[in-house]
């Protein structure tokens, strides 16, 4: 029995990792110089589809809301698995709160049709909100179990998830069609195989086609006669398309979302102030690693009642 | 704008009947809101066979408690939830919705939102009153919900706001907000909620639930020992529970020693783990990424004890060794043995 499955991804700037180099002088990270990466937890997401695919068959579609620049997560996506991939890109969908970007992905999923399983990351490395999956479900009113870490069973009917909770685990058995939110416990995403890379990594959007044959056509502005960029650019898009490696961008109209519910328009929440933190150097003690020193420090601690 | 007079709302979260800590926290913020906004401070309670729990909300500062007893509510899944506690908002038609941002509010919070078509902000770690302008269009808002978060991995700090839309609705940290103390003098109106579901019940059944007592109590703690990547493996933290069991402390951990798999996720102090202020903090192995020192920055004391002079936790630590973990933590078990 084949599932239909869709994956939901997020590219993130590497927050984990943050280097000197992405520090700004005054201390505040540099955000523009952080790598952009696939969002672990969407990994376990994708892995677990594709593990249900593996046992049962099936189709999966990743699904991700970004920048033109996101297709580089999609081409990933391809290189571990994925079936077919699809990316939501328009100056419309652009400054999105949870709310409207659970809005833009329950259009995506709707174009792409029936489906049996949804599944999202626990929370991306960026917001680390962990909102946008429940509003997902929610705006497609299907069942969500967030904190999933196994799959215990599956039939054409329900699913059967183990999920995790404060202290503790639930068994829980959800009709389908549901959405679930994957945990970093919940496997070890599959390494990219080489055959596949070397399929996909020529994949493209029409974007990164037309901006590439741009700086080829104008190197100094990227900004050439349309009528020339169309003409060259179309058919490297058509062949592409013929040799399934390409990524398709889906705007507004493409999905049938209402503008005024995307992006900043369809946001409730509104960012009213941002303040950077900074790392300044706080006077502090040097302790040297010694017998003496230590137990000075331990004995200072002691009389200023630390320990009591 | 509509007009709402309907307060501040708590949804308060139990479990077994045992009222989480946090939505306790959460009404004595949710006090303070109230009154800058000269309205009532209200909560909702979920559950079954609810004995003596709303009375106590009372006592810890709430008007009006929203009580929906029903066999089904007895343990928390998620539509039930939220068709019932979307159900009083409508009706009650707070100006404010606060939900603690546990595993169980980060799973309803955001499906109630999505019902209610209205703003939410995950994690908030303060809230406040404030007047907002719209930069664009110069619309004046008075006394909106300032939402502070932690974001970017704990880099900014973000203040956000629902201008047009209601309820203004987030999630808050568990330990940034302080305990109520109970005055069982309070008066306040007990209100029950009629439980109408339709399916809601029958989308997830649970099968098992295995729970057990939170046995990392590092918000209460006062004396905190924290390991970090430098601690290298999951034996390497025997050491760091040696230091911490001999000053009658608990173990934390950094994110990058969670991540690593040497301790267990209920260690982690930073901004997606625990907030934590002991009297004393002692970061063995810690770089102090942001993100970690978003979690203990408010410490007392803190005790740094890495071999790169260079990490960016003796930028804030109160005292900083320069040396190997494995040969300073024996140190400091023995001098504090002796002392």
């Amino acid at each position: 029995m084949p599932f239909k499955m869709v994956v939901l991804i997020k590219q993130v700037p590497d927050t984990k990792n943050i280097t000197a180099k992405a520090m700004n002088d005054d201390g505040t990270v540099n955000r523009s110089a952080l790598p952009a990466i696939f969002n672990p937890e969407d990994l376990n997401a994708l892995e677990m589809a594709l593990a249900v695919r593996d046992a049962h068959g099936g189709r999966v579609t990743v699904v991700t809301m970004g920048p033109p620049s996101a297709a580089a997560a999609l081409r990933e996506a391809l290189m571990r698995g994925a079936d077919e991939v699809a990316l939501l890109s328009d100056r419309a969908f652009a400054v999105a709160d949870t709310l409207a970007t659970a809005y833009a992905l329950g259009c995506a999923i709707r174009r792409i049709g029936h489906f049996d399983l949804l599944f999202c990351g626990r929370q991306a490395i960026d917001g680390d909100t962990a909102q946008v999956g429940p509003q997902l479900a929610g705006a497609l009113d299907v069942p969500q179990v967030t904190y999933a870490s196994e799959i215990l069973a599956l039939t054409p009917e329900s699913i059967r998830v183990r999920r995790l909770i404060e202290g503790g685990y639930e068994v829980v058995e959800c009709r389908l069609p549901a959405l679930l939110t994957v945990v970093g416990e919940a496997n070890e995403p599959r390494p990219r195989r080489a055959k596949r890379v070397a399929q996909f990594k020529r994949a493209r959007s029409p974007l990164e086609v037309r901006e590439a044959i741009a700086r080829q056509l104008d190197p100094e502005k990227g900004k050439p006669d349309p009528a020339r960029l169309a003409e060259r650019a179309n058919p490297v898009i058509a062949d592409l398309e013929r040799q399934g490696l390409l990524i398709p961008v889906w705007a507004p109209a493409d999905v049938a979302a209402d503008v005024a519910r995307c992006g900043a328009a369809g946001s409730p929440t509104k960012v009213k102030n941002i303040e950077s933190i900074v790392l300044v150097a706080t006077d502090h003690k040097r302790v040297e690693p010694t017998k003496e020193a230590i137990a000075a420090l331990i004995h200072e601690l002691a009389e200023e009642h630390i320990f009591d | 704008m509509p007009d709402r007079t309907g307060g501040v709302l708590v949804f308060a979260e139990q479990d077994g009947g045992k009222l989480a800590e946090v939505s306790l926290e959460l009404l004595s913020k949710g006090r303070e809101l109230a009154d800058a906004l000269d309205q009532h401070l209200g909560a909702i309670l979920l559950g079954s066979r609810l004995t003596d729990q709303p009375r106590h909300l009372i006592a810890c500062g709430c008007d009006v408690v929203h009580v929906a007893d029903d066999p089904r509510l007895a343990v928390y899944t998620t539509l039930p939830y939220a068709r019932i506690v979307s159900d009083v908002i409508a009706a009650a038609k707070p100006e404010v919705v606060i939900f603690g941002a546990s595993p169980t509010g980060r799973d309803l919070a955001p499906r109630v939102a999505a019902r209610l078509r209205t703003g939410l902000t995950a994690d908030c770690t303060n809230l406040q009153i404030g007047d907002h302008t719209d930069p664009v269009r110069k619309t004046e808002y008075k006394k909106l919900l300032y939402q502070i978060r932690p974001a970017f991995g704990g880099n900014i700090i973000a203040t956000i706001v629902t201008p047009e839309h209601r309820p203004q609705m987030a999630t808050v940290r568990e330990g940034v907000m302080r305990l109520p103390r109970p005055d069982p003098a309070r008066h306040g109106a007990i209100v029950p909620v009629p439980v109408k579901l339709d399916g809601e019940a029958d989308a997830v059944r649970i099968i098992e639930r295995v729970k057990a007592e939170r046995k990392v109590n590092l918000k209460g703690a006062k004396v905190i020992v924290a390991g970090g990547a430098g601690v290298g493996s999951p034996e390497g933290f025997e050491l760091v529970r040696e230091l911490a069991h001999t000053l009658g402390g608990e173990v934390g951990a950094s994110r990058a020693a969670v991540d690593a798999g040497f301790i267990a996720r209920d260690h982690q102090v930073g901004q997606t783990g625990t907030t934590v202020r002991p009297k004393l903090y002692i970061a063995a192995g810690i770089s102090g990424s942001v993100q970690h020192r978003a979690g203990m920055a408010e410490s007392g004391q803190i005790i740094a004890i890495n071999t790169d002079p260079d990490a960016p936790i003796f930028a804030f630590a109160h005292y900083g060794i320069v040396g190997d973990l494995f040969d300073v933590i024996p140190k400091m078990i023995e001098a504090y043995k002796s002392k």
